[in-house]
């Protein structure tokens, strides 16, 4: 009989629906658990003493935390509709992207958002460049990982729902069909495919979501002032 | 099959992707870099981060140390450095990622930062460093009887961290409060392969004194690994 699979996550997090994504890609069923980050439950603390954080997957009641080595897990464990290339240097290729987005790309996407002035416009052509080179490297690919969604796909997820709701909440422009026409494409493909589609939160939900947030940032700033 | 690797003495990323190859009996060409003057091969096959080390096989550059060692444990099966069970691999791919992400980062920042923003960081460094105690307690090494995966990632503790502190005039690695990981540290840089492969300990300091300096001198402390 399988194991049980269960998916501690929060409905907000581009990190926990890489997971479930790659869930879906391989139909795995699972049990998703919300997590409230400001009050996190004693399971979610025992699973992940370490980083305390979401997501975490649970199997057969072992947990592995980080969105990442979760998904290197999937992969192994489920071997049907592979995420990673079967050849070495492929498979280094896609997790070096892989580091890339997690890296140098959400971080600093996610910086130029909620940062100010000189900063943020170096922030911003600095998240452009990364942009750039991930439309270099997807090329005429329909995806990442060639005619279906592979590791580097899932990793980009961010680049789906999340990077259209923050650029609206901050007011800024840094990723649209007119600047980088490829990975705007890809964009779509990413959130029509079935397997994303149901993992993805309703954007109005998450733009509310993330507007409290920016008030709330606000609120603080002015409070210190 | 040839294998080329472009590495550059002091750095701890090279040699951990030495040791993996080492580790394996594979045989390399080792290519010298002037991270302060690079060629133009190390640029052509590492444009994106433009960095050591770089492994080419058959021509192909592979970059990332921890995805090169990943590569060569995926393409030569001899002496494996992950495990083959798939919940313990992601054990060891959560704690190398842990060892970068808080531990190295938090050395790194103060490594490049003067006052109160390197005693932040030095702080930072000693609390990551207490999981990593508590995970080698009762094992002599991170991957159990011989060192794998982890080992090599967080090795540059063992011998590279002492230059760190003895630049810095600081303690991180107290025995009292780390005593498992003390015991690791003495027992890793016995282990052949790693002893026969270490940069000479006291032409360190010296080249790692020069690099606080350019680091503190550019204007945000971009660094060089």
């Amino acid at each position: 009989m399988a194991e049980e699979v269960k998916v501690f996550g929060r409905w907000t997090s581009p990190f926990c629906c890489r997971v479930e994504i790659a869930l879906r890609l391989k139909g795995v069923p699972y049990e998703y658990i919300e997590e409230d980050l400001s009050n996190k439950s004693p399971l979610l603390l025992e699973y992940n003493p370490v980083h305390k954080k979401v997501p975490v997957l649970v199997h057969g009641g072992k947990p592995i935390a980080e969105s990442l080595v979760v998904l290197e897990y999937i992969e192994e464990t489920w071997r049907r509709n592979p995420i990673l290339p079967e050849d070495p240097h492929r498979r280094a290729m896609a997790r070096f992207w892989t580091k890339f987005i997690d890296e140098k790309c959400m971080p600093i996407m996610w910086k130029s958002l909620w940062s100010e002035g000189e900063m943020q416009l170096k922030l911003m052509e600095e998240t452009k460049e990364n942009l750039s080179i991930l439309e270099r490297e997807l090329n005429s690919k329909k995806f990442f990982g060639g005619n279906s969604i592979g590791l580097v796909d899932i990793a980009a997820s961010f680049l789906s729902c999340w990077t259209e709701v923050l650029q609206e909440v901050a007011g800024i422009s840094l990723f649209g069909e007119a600047k980088h026409p490829i990975l705007f494409k890809w964009a779509n493909e990413f959130m029509s495919s079935d397997a994303v589609k149901v993992c993805l939160p309703p954007k109005d939900e998450l733009l509310s979501h993330f507007r409290a947030m920016k008030e709330g940032m606000s609120a603080t700033k002015a409070g210190q002032n | 099959m040839e294998v080329k690797l472009f590495g550059a003495w002091p750095s701890p990323f090279v040699c951990r992707v030495e040791w993996a190859l080492k580790i394996k009996g594979i045989k390399y060409e080792y290519i010298e870099e002037d991270l302060y003057n690079k060629s133009s091969s190390l640029l052509k096959y590492s444009p994106i981060n433009k960095q050591v080390p770089v492994l080419l096989h058959d021509g192909r550059p592979i970059i990332e140390s921890m995805v090169i060692i990943e590569y060569i444990d995926d393409t030569w099966k001899q002496n494996p450095i992950l495990p083959t069970d798939p919940y313990r691999r992601a054990m060891a791919r959560f704690w190398a990622q842990y060892v970068e992400d808080k531990f190295y980062e938090s050395v790194k920042r103060a490594f490049f930062t003067e006052g109160e923003e390197q005693k932040v960081a030095v702080e930072l460094a000693v609390e990551a460093l207490k999981p990593l105690d508590q995970e080698l307690k009762g094992k002599k090494f991170f991957g159990g009887e011989e060192i794998g995966f982890v080992d090599l990632v967080a090795g540059w503790i063992a011998h590279w961290l002492g230059v760190v502190e003895e630049v810095l005039c600081i303690k991180v690695v107290d025995p009292e409060n780390f005593p498992s990981l003390c015991a690791w540290m003495k027992n890793f840089v016995e282990v052949p392969v790693i002893k026969e492969n270490l940069p000479a300990r006291d032409q360190m300091p010296g080249f790692y004194r020069m690099l606080r300096q350019s680091g503190l001198a550019s204007c945000d402390g971009k660094q060089q690994s």
